[in-house]
């Protein structure tokens, strides 16, 4: 059996070699060709259909707001058209949300609340390659993202949350934590399906009902989410989804009978939120923008750090609020970082999300891409040096080639703000005192890297840094038992573990 | 035990089926242990004969020996080797997956409760559910446990600590001798939640649940070796697990006063944990002390190097 395998083996070698070793010339063989073949996924798999209805009250129903027609930001063509909520819609669906909240959700058994969560885990593992295709067709990211990291990560979220639904008492928030209500919830477009499982399963397992709100370039995932729920029998009214525009966002947040608002997204939008909730006494909790500090020291595993920082920055195409967007390098190993970091990034492909070899897909929307492209040119004009990967650009969809800047002061915009895209801002320091300083010098506090052999360099920068989320030696590690959120102006709260329980529980027991 | 046992009087309902002339005759089933995934009968050849709630042949069972148990050891300390290093999150959909394959035999053992120990088909249907619910309550659990029973230590010195719950090995359990499948599950689910591998005596005159219960988790993604079924007479096969150098704990649940005293002697050799619940009525909410009795607490400490700014200004 072995020898069979074996021979299996090689003459697949065989085959493949005499392709790769084609010669004009009997007596030299032509270089090596090294380029990767396309492997494009199927769109077909994705059962994209023409026309999306919102979920409100257990149907799918057409909203009275406009149409909205998704895109595929790879190709610029339309990709579905997708009935959106009205102002009224919206006043329905908490009206359905809070009827089963009352009547069902709040008086079931954690048990059986727990029972409907792992379903919905299941649904979505059973339909994660569909999953996979749908999220990368709307949100333009590398399908192998999709594929490894949003879909089994959501529902690994609803995996963990299903049993949490009949814990809570030994969630540390005393005997008798109490759900909150009905939760109010806007999601952003960079993990539509991930976003979503993150607000939907917490509040679930909670005892909360929901109504959420996907962002508009990105309606498609959460709707076949939909589909998964409704298949789940889940009671109706546990779970709306409106899809809409940033007014039924706003109509939706500030809804005077939601006990709970939730949102992830700018920090622009997060302070419109909270000062409109202030006063009110509804529970809020914002995950927002990040400019985290990706620190690497002398003594840093190098080539890993370079894997790590690609990650950090190139993951998603940049757009993650906690991406490592600025590099903070130690002055002894800067140009060897930087030198190995350009010559890695030269290899990435930037193209097609649905091929499989793909590493850096296509920008979400044109917005978005001019917002990019001006920060990215602010850099310019401040005076940082521009390196740009020489990766050939498709003719059609929005896409930005990986970008590095050097020379980088604190003071410059690409050093300061939210660029939510693949540009890397590389600063130098000398000491980790110097480190933690200009990591910390910025509003933001989502989540930094650091890199060292030294344990005791990263527990003492751990608890130096002003972020919610330290790596060490790793980055972009996502789990539902880990607490993640932002300190500062990167929100407050928490999503995942323990922590995160808090955000959907009545926990102070009426203390004063 | 074989020997106490009562001599059949009559076939068992199927069989009797099969003496109407057009009935189809059934096939009857053997029962074997459960051991390393495989189904073996027992090295010394012996079984004795199971019967049902009105004294009637229903089945023979193997009678494990000292022989079959220390093969069951070895399985589990195998099983448990993959099992405490899966990752938790995949320890709980395996458990969760035995709580879907429970489910769907659900009619099966609804009728080994009712035909076999004579419950009616209300309390065997209840039982049944309570099984599969508690299966998917200790799914929940796995990657809860570390966060609920472990944290960071706030000691007073540059260090960082942190106290983590492990797993403590192999357990060797006595399943509860009334609740033939409520009972067990609740034994076997929250010592395998934590990583354990566990060798387990199933109750000696209602063993048919406990080596049905083993086809499920032998289809249920669960490494061989994590759960182990002997059968047999406990006063027997226990006091071998109790003495053994490579059991970590015992679960006295389903022994008698008398043996449960024996027993907890014989684990000091190895200075084995012992565990003895407090109540006996499996129907209720299960807690958590089953599943804490076989848990270790590790202590890692390591120290923090000082950076000036620590903490800092908000900005």
């Amino acid at each position: 059996m072995a020898k069979k395998t074996t021979g299996r083996s090689r003459s697949g070698v065989d085959s493949a070699g005499s392709g790769a070793l084609a010669t004009t010339d009997d007596r030299r063989p032509a270089a090596l060709d090294w380029d990767y073949a396309p492997a494009p996924e199927s769109a077909a798999i994705g059962r994209i259909r023409e026309r999306y209805q919102m979920f409100s009250g257990g149907k799918f129903l057409e909203g009275n707001g406009p149409d909205l027609v998704s895109i595929n930001p790879a190709t610029e063509q339309s990709l579905a058209t997708v009935s959106t909520a009205s102002t009224g819609d919206v006043d329905d669906a908490v009206r359905a949300a809070r009827s089963a909240y009352d009547r069902v959700w709040s008086t079931m058994s954690g048990a059986e609340r727990g029972k409907y969560l792992f379903r919905i885990a299941r649904g979505i593992a059973e339909r994660a390659r569909e999953l996979a295709v749908v999220e990368t067709l709307d949100n333009g990211k590398p399908i192998k993202e999709s594929r490894d990291v949003d879909v089994p990560t959501a529902s690994a979220h609803f995996f963990y949350h299903a049993g949490w639904a009949d814990k809570l008492e030994h969630a540390g928030f005393g005997p008798r934590p109490r759900p909150l209500g009905v939760a109010g919830q806007v999601i952003p477009w960079n993990f539509p399906l991930l976003m979503a499982a993150w607000k939907i399963a917490p509040a679930l397992a909670a005892g909360n009902t929901v109504v959420i709100k996907p962002a508009e370039t990105t309606p498609l995932s959460i709707l076949v989410l939909a589909e998964i729920i409704a298949d789940a029998d889940l009671p109706p009214g546990v779970v709306n989804i409106l899809p809409g525009a940033g007014d039924i966002g706003a109509h939706l947040v500030t809804h005077p009978a939601l006990d709970k608002v939730a949102f992830t997204g700018s920090t622009e939008v997060g302070r419109q939120i909270q000062r409109s909730l202030a006063g009110t006494g509804r529970k809020l909790t914002l995950e927002l923008g990040g400019k985290a500090a990706n620190i690497i020291f002398d003594d840093a595993p190098i080539d890993q750090a370079v894997e790590g920082i690609v990650n950090g920055i190139f993951f998603n195409q940049g757009h993650v609020c906690c991406a490592g967007s600025r590099l903070l390098v130690q002055e002894s190993v800067a140009e060897e970082v930087i030198d190995k970091l350009t010559e890695r990034i030269s290899t990435l492909r930037l193209g097609d999300p649905m091929d499989k070899n793909t590493d850096i897909g296509a920008i979400n929307s044109a917005a978005q891409l001019a917002t990019i492209t001006s920060l990215a040119q602010s850099g310019e004009d401040e005076g940082a040096q521009r390196w740009t990967a020489a990766c050939p650009i498709p003719d059609h969809g929005y896409f930005f080639p990986p970008t590095v800047f050097t020379d980088v002061s604190q003071s410059m915009r690409i050093a300061r703000e939210e660029i939510f895209g693949p540009v890397l801002s590389v600063l130098t320091f000398r000491t980790p005192d110097e480190a933690v300083a200009k990591a910390n010098n910025t509003p933001y506090g989502l989540s930094a890297g650091v890199w060292t052999e030294k344990g005791s360099r990263i527990l003492g920068m751990a608890n130096a840094l002003r972020a919610g989320v330290v790596w060490a030696n790793t980055f972009n590690r996502f789990d539902p038992a880990a607490a993640f959120g932002g300190y500062k102006e990167s929100g407050f709260g928490r999503e995942g573990g323990r922590s995160g329980l808090a955000a959907y529980l009545d926990t102070d027991e009426g203390a004063a | 035990m074989a020997r106490q046992t009562p001599a059949p009087r009559a076939a068992t309902p199927r069989r009797t089926a099969a003496q109407t002339v057009d009935a189809r005759v059934t096939v009857a089933k053997t029962y074997k242990l459960y051991v390393g995934g495989a189904f073996p009968r027992s090295e010394s050849g012996r079984t004795y004969q199971v019967v049902d709630h009105r004294g009637r042949f229903a089945a023979n069972a193997a009678q494990g020996s000292r022989k079959d148990a220390r093969d069951a050891v070895s399985a589990a300390r195998k099983g448990f080797g993959s099992w405490s290093k899966a990752t938790a999150y995949n320890r709980g959909q395996v458990i969760y997956r035995i709580a879907e394959m429970l489910e769907g035999r659900r009619a099966q053992f609804v009728d080994l409760l009712t035909s076999v120990e004579g419950a009616t088909s209300r309390r065997a249907t209840a039982s049944v559910d309570a099984a599969i619910d508690r299966l998917v309550h200790f799914a929940g659990w796995t990657d809860k446990l570390a966060a609920v029973y472990g944290g960071a230590n706030p000691v007073a010195g540059p260090f960082f600590s942190f106290s983590t719950p492990e797993p403590t090995g192999v357990v060797a359990s006595v399943a509860p001798q009334r609740d033939s499948l409520l009972g067990l599950v609740s034994v076997i689910a929250p010592a395998i939640t934590s990583g354990n591998a566990v060798v387990v005596v199933a109750s000696t005159e209602r063993p048919l649940p406990a080596l049905t219960l083993a086809e499920v988790l032998a289809t249920s993604d669960l490494p061989d070796g994590v759960v182990n079924v002997l059968t047999g007479d406990p006063a027997e096969i226990m006091p071998h697990l109790a003495a053994h150098g490579d059991v970590n704990a015992l679960d006295l649940t389903g022994a008698d006063d008398e043996l449960r005293a024996s027993l907890a002697e014989a684990a000091a050799g190895t200075v084995k944990r012992v565990f003895v619940p407090s109540g006996t009525d499996f129907a209720g909410p299960p807690g958590t002390a089953r599943m804490r009795a076989f848990l270790e607490t590790k202590t890692v400490w390591h120290p923090t190097g000082s950076v000036s700014l620590a903490g800092g200004s908000g900005y």
